[in-house]
C-alpha cells in the first residue's frame, strides 16, 4: 500500500491544509501558551508537512494549546492549528504514547466521565476526581478551601433525566475511533 | 422577546451568579427566558480534545432541543455559545462528522437538527435597538463613570466565521453596554487575550503568568475594575489574583447592568466573588 503522508492524513481528517502554510509565524506570535511550549505553533506545522510524528506526538505543545483560536484567526492562509493540535492529541492516545504533560489528559478525561455518567459535568466530582488521580490534593487546597467557603463549588450532583441519551451519543464516539483504527 | 436559554454546567456551579443576574435582568428588560428542558454539557474544552465527534454530537442534542421549542437560543457562556456554533455550522455545512452526528442523534432522539436554530451570545442579545432602546428609561444607578476594562477573551470572538457577532481583534460589544449604563470603559491591549481556560486545574502556573499579565494591562490602561462575559474568564482573573497586591474585581457585565438597574439582589451575587467588588461599588454610591 501506498504510504500516506502525516499531512494528507491530518487534511483529510481535519480538512486543514497544512502544506500551504508559508511559515509567516503569526500564529506563533499571538500563541498565549509559546512562553511555555517546547515546539512553537509554526514549528508543529512544519514538522507535520516534514513527516515528523514521533517528535510531534512527544512535544509538549500538543497539550498545552489552550484552544484559544487567535492561531486560526490570525492565519493568513486559514489553517486551524488548534485543530492540528487536537489530531495530534487523539493520535498519540490512540497510539499509546506517553503524553509529555500528564495531566492535562487525565484533566480532560475526568470531565467527560463526569459528563458520560451525569449528562452534565459536576464539577466537585471532576475536579476530586481529578486530584486523586493525579496525586496533587495540595496544589491549590487554600484556593479550593476559598473557593467551597464562598459555595462557589456545588456539592450535590445532578443528573439529567435522559441520561440515555448521552451514554450513547458516548458509545457512538467510541465506535467511530475503533472505526479509524481498523481502517488503518 | 423570547428566547429559549441555555445556562450551562458553570452557571449552575461556580457562575451561579451569572446566571442569577442574567434572568434578573432579562425579566427586567422584557426578555422572556425558558430554560431547555434537560439539557446537557456542551463538552466545553475536554470533548474536542478527546474526539472531534463528542464535540460535535453533545451540542448537538441541545441544538435538537432548542429548535423543537421554536425559540432562537441565547447563552451567556462564551464556550458553550462556541460549542453550539460549531455543531450548528457542521450540520449545515454536512462535513463528514456533522452529518454522522445528527443521523445518530436522529436515531437516539427520534428527532435530528434541521439548521433552523439561531444561537446567540447573550451580549448579542442585550444590545439589540429595543433593549438598548429601553435600557435608558429604567436606569436608577448609572455607573458614575466607574473606569472598566471590557475583556473578551477567546471563544465569544473566534473564529470569526463561526462566532461573528462582534470584531475578532477589536470587540467593543462589552463596551457598548458598559457605556450604555454609564460607566467609562478605558482603551487596554489585553481585550482578547486568552486567560488559559481550563488549564487552571492542571497548569495552574500558566493560568497565574496570563491572567497576572491581563490584569497587570487592565491596570496599566487606567481601569479600576474588568468586565467580562464568559464564567472561566471570570473565574481565572478572580482566583488568581495576588493576595499581596492591589487587587481588581471582575465583574460580569450582567451583575452590572443588574446595579445599573437598582436590583437590591445585586449584593447577593458579589458574595461569590473572591475579590470582595462590594466597597468599590459602596465608595461611587451604587449598592
Amino acid at each position: 500500500m501506498e504510504q500516506v503522508s502525516l499531512a494528507e492524513d491530518l487534511a483529510k481528517e481535519t480538512g486543514q491544509k497544512t502544506n500551504t502554510c508559508f511559515s509567516c509565524m503569526k500564529c506563533s506570535g499571538g500563541c498565549p501558551i509559546s512562553f511555555a511550549s517546547d515546539l512553537k505553533t509554526h514549528e508543529v506545522i512544519r514538522l507535520v508537512n516534514l513527516n515528523q510524528l514521533d517528535r510531534l506526538l512527544n512535544c509538549k505543545t500538543i497539550w498545552l494549546c489552550a484552544f484559544c483560536k487567535t492561531c486560526k484567526q490570525r492565519c493568513p492562509n486559514d489553517i486551524d492549528a488548534s485543530l492540528v493540535m487536537d489530531w495530534l492529541k487523539s493520535k498519540a492516545l490512540e497510539l499509546g504514547v506517553t503524553p509529555a504533560m500528564p495531566n492535562i489528559p487525565i484533566m480532560y478525561q475526568t470531565f467527560l466521565r463526569s459528563v458520560e455518567k451525569l449528562g452534565r459535568v459536576y464539577e466537585a466530582g471532576w475536579i476530586g476526581t481529578y486530584k486523586i488521580k493525579t496525586k496533587t490534593y495540595t496544589k491549590d487546597f487554600k484556593l479550593g478551601l476559598k473557593m467551597l467557603g464562598k459555595r462557589k463549588i456545588k456539592l450535590v450532583p445532578g443528573r439529567i433525566k435522559n441520561y440515555q441519551h448521552i451514554r450513547k451519543i458516548f458509545a457512538s464516539a467510541r465506535l467511530g475511533m475503533k472505526c479509524r483504527k481498523e481502517i488503518k | 422577546m423570547k428566547y429559549s436559554y441555555y445556562p450551562g454546567c458553570s452557571l449552575c456551579s461556580t457562575a451561579s451568579e451569572y446566571n442569577l443576574s442574567t434572568e434578573a435582568i432579562c425579566s427586567k428588560l422584557d426578555i422572556q427566558l425558558i430554560e431547555i428542558p434537560d439539557w446537557n454539557c456542551c463538552g466545553a474544552t475536554s470533548a474536542h480534545s478527546a474526539s472531534a465527534y463528542l464535540a460535535v454530537a453533545l451540542p448537538l442534542r441541545n441544538l435538537i432541543l432548542a429548535e423543537a421549542m421554536g425559540l432562537d437560543m441565547v447563552v451567556p457562556c462564551a464556550a458553550c455559545y462556541h460549542w453550539q456554533r460549531v455543531a450548528h455550522n457542521e450540520v449545515i455545512n454536512k462535513t463528514p462528522v456533522g452529518q454522522r452526528a445528527n443521523e445518530d442523534l436522529a436515531k437516539i432522539m427520534g428527532r435530528g437538527y434541521h439548521g433552523t436554530l439561531k444561537t446567540k451570545h447573550i451580549m448579542e442579545v442585550l444590545l439589540q435597538d429595543q433593549v438598548l432602546e429601553l435600557l435608558p428609561r429604567k436606569l436608577i444607578k448609572p455607573l458614575n463613570k466607574i473606569k472598566l476594562a471590557a475583556y473578551y477573551g477567546c471563544l465569544m470572538l473566534r473564529p470569526a466565521d463561526v462566532v461573528a457577532f462582534d470584531n475578532a481583534e477589536q470587540p467593543n460589544s462589552i463596551d457598548r453596554l458598559a457605556q450604555a449604563l454609564g460607566a467609562e470603559t478605558v482603551r487596554w491591549s489585553a481585550k482578547v487575550d486568552c486567560c488559559g481556560g481550563s488549564f487552571t486545574l492542571a497548569e495552574s502556573g500558566v493560568v497565574q503568568k496570563l491572567t497576572a499579565d491581563i490584569v497587570s494591562a487592565a491596570k496599566r490602561g487606567g481601569a479600576e475594575a474588568i468586565v467580562t462575559a464568559c464564567p472561566l474568564c471570570q473565574a481565572n482573573l478572580d482566583s488568581r489574583q495576588k493576595e499581596n497586591e492591589n487587587q481588581m474585581p471582575v465583574f460580569y457585565i450582567t451583575e452590572l447592568v443588574g446595579v445599573a438597574l437598582g436590583m437590591p439582589e445585586a449584593r447577593k451575587w458579589f458574595k461569590k466573588h473572591i475579590v470582595n467588588p462590594v466597597p468599590m461599588l459602596e465608595k461611587y454610591n451604587l449598592l
